[in-house]
Formats: structure tokens, sequence, C-alpha cells
């Protein structure tokens, strides 16, 4: 009983020497509590890849009705904003200082070919340098076509008749704005950063200060000094996390179509997974320089760039796409992405939440394994 | 000439105080090549192999033929056929495929009786930018399948048809916006890491008061702690620049004097900020700390991944003030666009001035934030 008691105070103690030592040193709080705002604000608006108002030329080389009623159907998209050039010559121009992203050009044998033996061509140049962009304008610029060669025929007195027509549906986010699966995804990069920030510099900074030397001489044990030093950060983090699902929910809009208890117990299972990165990652730098760039390198990076919250992980090749399996981020976005839009999917968040409590056991069974009482080691 | 050789002997002890720690080495070299390799094949937003499931109840030699166009395609991937309605939920719910094909019972009558037949498309739209291209691309398809069967069955075509060229970039490869991007990510994490922490490591340590007062000058100070910074930028940058151009083959159209300029005034303004983070900090924690608040926002607002013309006006306004912002133009420029010094000189100017912004207030921060 006696053990049982001074191991209870002993971790009681190495969690109040550490949440004295978050409280005194600013920079921890603001970690947990100022980045989480501040990153969400800033990626939440500055990260979308819905384009409205895409800056487009227009050359009408001999203006009538048809073109009039043509460009008429740019003009009215809200995705464009059209802007009429005399010449070819003079859009190109625009074109090459980037000041349109694309040319929309009717030649002077435009009408005539439209009312001869149709198939008048409406030529259309865009900047390709960006593909993603450059496909998602030409599909806009596909429906404005369809559009206007429906009220083209309707003008005719005859029915657009197309062989087959796609009638599609957008689950989840039938509005297809972005924001709803950016935001979720940010959530996790987000989480990764600051469970891995918060504590990746914790024990390499008793090392370098000499204090973890004290710490050994006390009678505190391995395990003791990691849950220790766990605890407090983790309810840190939490606290992080649950400003931005506050975020996320009530300034972005985003539907939370799954269970809020389903979406923390998630939560704390993840930011479990990324204390333990960062611990590791202090126990095995033990300075804090390393330790600072290893975690920048491992967690901001791989968390925006492999776990499928922006690029889609299905389409990298295979041997990226395995490395993607040691990316803790991955799981949690897939769980948030899905918990968010479209509900309780337990198949998905089940799946992924076993993924991620082996990667719990493994960094922190590692991280208790590294971690020596031993000046030598 | 003394002004000279003490800038000197400052940036050797520098690169000296990185290099001799073998962690620091390798945490400087090793990762930047692991990352560009990984995240060069990684970061595309084309979509290959889209998992697409088919549900034909009309399964007559039109209706196939459709669905082998998708077969044949390197962006779809059939993954099964359906009988009920009941199985497409749980589908797409879990994720087994990206979009349900839904060809109704009488799709081979109507498309026979000329009138319109239409197709019913479920699309998993939890990522609304894969969910959009994929559309794309099942519209091209269906596109070029009613040109053929109106050619097939003496229907007339459209009235009028795009024509659709992109320029600079023929094929629509995302790599090759993605990859050139890159270069400027790297070296501006490795440069503002490495100056970020220089002047904090001495704090802590206490050997930037003894500094202070050797006989150097605060700008000898200043230039003695950037040239590590710009060097090993320029030599990282300059490796990750071949992998780019021999390794992803991504074509190299424009002036290579004209992006190492850009990479240089890059850098300048990189150091600048790192610096100034750097004297900012107490100890090397709040150093780590204040480069990753620079350096996260620097990369989301850079046009890096997401277009800054898609941002609301006020960030738009903010991205103003961020180098990278107008290191990725002279990337693409340069790479893809063939730019050369002339399409570029309004890019150079706002980087010269934030690096000279920086750099002061770094210099002046240096005597000024004793503690």
């Amino acid at each position: 009983m006696k053990t049982a008691a001074s191991a209870r105070m002993r971790l009681i103690g190495m969690i109040r020497k550490e949440s004295l030592q978050i409280l005194r040193d600013p920079s921890s709080i603001a970690i947990a509590f100022v980045m989480p705002v501040v990153l969400l604000l800033l990626f939440g608006y500055g990260v979308s890849l819905d384009a409205r108002h895409i800056p487009l030329a227009v050359v009408v080389e001999q203006p009538d009705t048809n073109t009039t009623s043509l460009i008429g159907a740019f003009q009215r998209s809200e995705y464009f904003k059209t802007q009429s050039f005399n010449s070819i010559q003079a859009a190109r121009r625009s074109f090459d200082l980037r000041e349109v992203f694309g040319i929309v050009w009717l030649r002077n044998d435009f009408s005539e070919r439209l009312l001869s033996h149709g198939n008048a061509p409406i030529g259309v140049i865009v900047n390709g340098v960006d593909a993603n962009q450059a496909r998602i304008t030409e599909g806009y610029i596909q429906g404005v076509w369809q559009v206007w060669l429906g009220s083209y025929a309707h003008s005719q007195g005859v029915e657009l008749s197309l062989p087959v027509a796609l009638e599609p549906r957008i689950w989840f986010n039938a509005a297809v704005r972005s924001r709803n699966f950016l935001v979720p995804g940010l959530i996790a990069v987000i989480m990764t950063l600051i469970g891995a920030m918060l504590t990746s510099m914790v024990v390499a900074r008793e090392w370098e200060r000499g204090t973890m030397e004290a710490l050994m001489v006390t009678p505190i044990r391995i395990g003791e000094l990691v849950i220790g030093k766990l605890v407090p950060y983790f309810v840190l983090g939490m606290g992080g996390m649950l400003l931005s699902v506050a975020m996320a929910l009530w300034l972005f809009d985003v539907p939370l179509r799954g269970s809020f208890w389903v979406l923390t117990a998630a939560s704390a299972l993840f930011m479990l997974v990324a204390l333990g990165m960062g611990l590791l990652i202090s126990v095995v730098a033990k300075n804090q320089f390393v330790a600072g760039q290893i975690s920048i390198i491992i967690t901001f990076l791989p968390a925006f760039i492999l776990s499928g919250f922006i690029f889609q992980i299905s389409s990298m090749p295979e041997a990226i796409q395995a490395i993607t399996y040691i990316i803790p981020a991955r799981y949690y976005v897939a769980i948030l992405q899905t918990l968010f839009m479209a509900g309780d999917i337990w198949p998905i968040v089940l799946s992924n939440s076993a993924a991620l409590a082996v990667m719990m056991i493994i960094f922190l069974g590692l991280a208790r394994r590294k971690m020596h009482k031993r000046l030598d080691a | 000439m003394n002004t000279l050789r003490r800038i000197v002997a400052l940036a050797v002890k520098e690169l000296l105080a990185i290099l001799k720690d073998k962690k620091s080495r390798v945490v400087l070299i090793g990762p930047p090549i692991a990352q560009l390799l990984v995240f060069g094949y990684a970061a595309t937003f084309d979509l290959d192999n889209i998992p697409v499931a088919v549900y034909n109840e009309d399964r007559s030699a039109p209706s196939r033929e459709l669905v082998a166009r998708l077969t044949g395609s390197v962006h779809f991937d059939i993954v099964g056929h359906l009988d009920h309605d009941a199985q497409i939920a749980p589908l797409i719910d879990n994720k087994g495929a990206l979009m349900v094909l839904h060809l109704g019972p009488q799709f081979s009558e109507y498309l026979k009786r000329g009138k319109t037949a239409s197709v019913q498309l479920i699309v998993d739209g939890r990522n609304s930018n894969t969910a959009l291209l994929a559309l794309g691309y099942l519209r091209t398809i269906l596109t070029d399948f009613n040109i053929d069967w109106s050619r097939q069955n003496g229907l007339p075509g459209p009235p009028a048809s795009l024509q659709i060229r992109p320029w600079y970039n023929e094929n629509l490869v995302s790599r090759w916006f993605i990859v050139p991007g890159i270069v400027g990510l790297l070296s501006l994490v490795i440069t503002t890491i490495v100056t970020g922490l220089s002047v904090a490591r001495e704090r802590e340590a206490g050997t930037f008061d003894q500094l202070l007062v050797t006989p150097m000058r605060p700008v000898e100070i200043l230039a003695g702690k950037s040239i590590p910074g710009i060097l090993i930028g320029l030599i990282e940058g300059s490796f990750i620049l071949l992998v780019v151009i021999f390794w992803f083959e991504v074509p190299l159209r424009g002036s290579l004097g004209a992006l190492y300029l850009g990479l240089f005034f890059f850098l300048l303004s990189a150091v600048g900020i790192g610096l100034m983070i750097s004297s900012l900090a107490v100890t090397q924690q709040q150093g780590i700390l204040g480069a990753f608040l620079f350096l996260v926002p620097a990369v989301i607002l850079s046009g890096f991944a997401t277009p800054i013309a898609n941002m609301p006006e006020i960030v738009q306004q903010l991205t103003w003030i961020n180098p990278m912002r107008y290191f990725m133009v002279i990337l693409r420029g340069v790479f893809l666009e063939g730019d050369s010094f002339g399409l570029l000189y309004n890019q150079y100017w706002p980087m010269a001035i934030i690096a000279i912004v920086t750099l002061s207030l770094a210099g002046w921060l240096f005597r000024n934030r004793m503690n």
C-alpha cells in the first residue's frame, strides 16, 4: 500500500512540476491556445480551392448577336470576370503578364460556321502552370458552354438533344465547398504541430539545462516520468483541440454530422500519438536545436502533404502510399473528414482509430524505453 | 580590411557551430533530400485510378461501350459492379469507391429513340477538389461518347465546340507546378531554422554578451550571422534544383540567372526574418517556436499549394509581406513560362525591401534587446 501511495505522490509531484513549468513559461500556453486560433484563422481563410471571378480575356473578331449571347453567358457566370480585348495579340500580352488566367477567342467566321455546318470552334487558352486550377477552370468553361448550347438551341426553336446527359450528385458536400474538407484536415495538421511541438522540447531542455541529472537522483521511475510529462500537455492540447472544433463549427460553418463524443475520443487518441511522437523526438535528440528541427521536419510538412488532407493518397505512387501509413495524421484526417461531413461511419472510425492506438503504443513504448536514468546513455 | 576579416571569422565560427555537431549536420542534409523525393511524388492533384463502381441496369451494347471507356481510361479503376440501389450508400460511405455510375434500365432504349438518356453519377464529396476533378474526367469521357454516338448515328453535333489549349503545361501535369515550388519551400525551412536559432543559442549560452563586447560592430555581427544561412540555403537550393531538373524532369525554359537572383533575394529575406526571430527570442525554444510561427503561414499563404487568388481580399493583402509568394512566381515563371529578368522585375524588389527591413530590425535588436 505504501508503495502505491508513494508512487501516486511522485506522479502528482511530477505533474505539478510540469504544470508549473508550463504556467511560468508562456510559450507552452501560446503553443496550445494562440497557435490553433491563429493558424485556423489563417488557413481557414487562406487555403481555398474554390475559384471565383477568374480573370478571363475575351476576343471577339466580329461581334454579332451570337457572339454577344455566348460572351454574355461568361459574363453572367460567377466564376469569371471578363475583360474585352480588340485583338488576340493584346489579349496575349495581358496573358503573359499574368493579368488574365485564360483567353476566349471567337474568330471572325464564328457566326458563319455556327449557322452553316455547325461545330464552330470556340478557341480557349488557359494558363496551365497551376494544372489543378487550369482543370477546374476548364470544367467551369465547359459548364458555361453547355448552358449556352441549351439557350442557343432554345432560341432557334429546337430542343438541344444530347445523346447522354450526366446527372451528378455530390454527396456530403452538395455545394462543393472546399472549406468543408480543408478545415477538418487543418485541425489534424494543427494538432500534429501542437502535440509534437509541446513535448518535443521538454526532455531535450532538461538534458540541456542539466536538470535531468537532478531528476535522476530522485526516486521517480521512468514510467512515472513519462506520464508526469504527458498529463499536463495532454490537458493543454485537448483545450486547443476543442477551441479548433468550436471555430470550425461556428466560424467556418463546417457541419458536424457525426457525434461530438466520437470526435473527442478520436482526438484524445490522436493527441496521445502526437505527444508520444514529440516525447520520443526529445528523448532521442537531447538537444533543443535538433529536437526542434526534427519536429518541424517530421510533423508539419508530412502532415500537410502526406496525410490526404489536400493531396489524394490513392493517386500517389505505391511506394509513397506505403510511407503514408506511418504518418499518424493520415488516420486522423480520415476520421475527421468523415465525422464532420458524413457522420459516424463506424468501419472508417474504428479502423483508423485502431491504427492510431497501435501508433500510440509504439511511440510511448519507445519513448519509455529510450529514456534511461543513466548519464552515459 | 579588418571588417572583412572579422566578418569572415564570425561566419566561419557560425558554420562550424552548425556543422560540428553530427546530429545538426544530419538534420540539415538528410531530411531535405528525403522530403524532396517524397513530396515530389506525393504532392500532386492529378488523379489516377479513381475507384469507380458501376451499377448498370441496362446491360445492352451501348451501355457496355460507355463502361468500357471508363475501363480504358488511366484515370479510372472499376472496383465493382453493383446490382441494387442499397449497395450504393455503404460503398460510398466506407470509401470503397469514390463514385458510382448508375445507368438506368432504359438507357439504351432512350438512346436509340433519340431521347436524352440520363446517367446518374454519385460522387463522394468529402474531398471537394477530388470530386470536381473526377467529375471533370468523367464529363470528358461522356462528351467524347456523345460525339462518337452522334457521328455513328448520323445525328447533328453541337453547333459550336470548345477547343481548349492549356499553355506552358500542355498536359496539365500538376507535378510541374508543385515540384519547382518545393525548391522555395525547403530552402526557406532550412535557412529560417539555421538562422532562427543562431542568436538564441548564444544568448542561452551567454556568449552573445561576449560577442557584443568584442570590437565587432552590429553590422559586422549581422553580416557574419547572415552569411552561413545564405551559403547553406544556396547550396541546398542548388542541389534541389538539380534534382528538380534531372530527376523530376521539369522543363527549365527560362533564364537560370533570373532564378538565382530570385533565390538570392529570397534567402536574404529569409535570413533577415530568421535573425529577427532569433534576436527576439530569449531561449532556443522560443526561437524554434518563432521560426515555426513564421514558416507555417509563409508556406500556406505563398500560393505553393492553393492559389492566392482564391483567398479573401484581406488575406491576399497579407501575402504581400510574404517573401515566398514572390519566389513562387519566379520559380514557376522561369521553369514553365520561360521568363527572364524583364517579366520578373516586380517580384525582385519586394523581396529586397523585406530583406532590408528585417535585417535592419535584426541589427537593431542585437543591441537593444539585452536581458
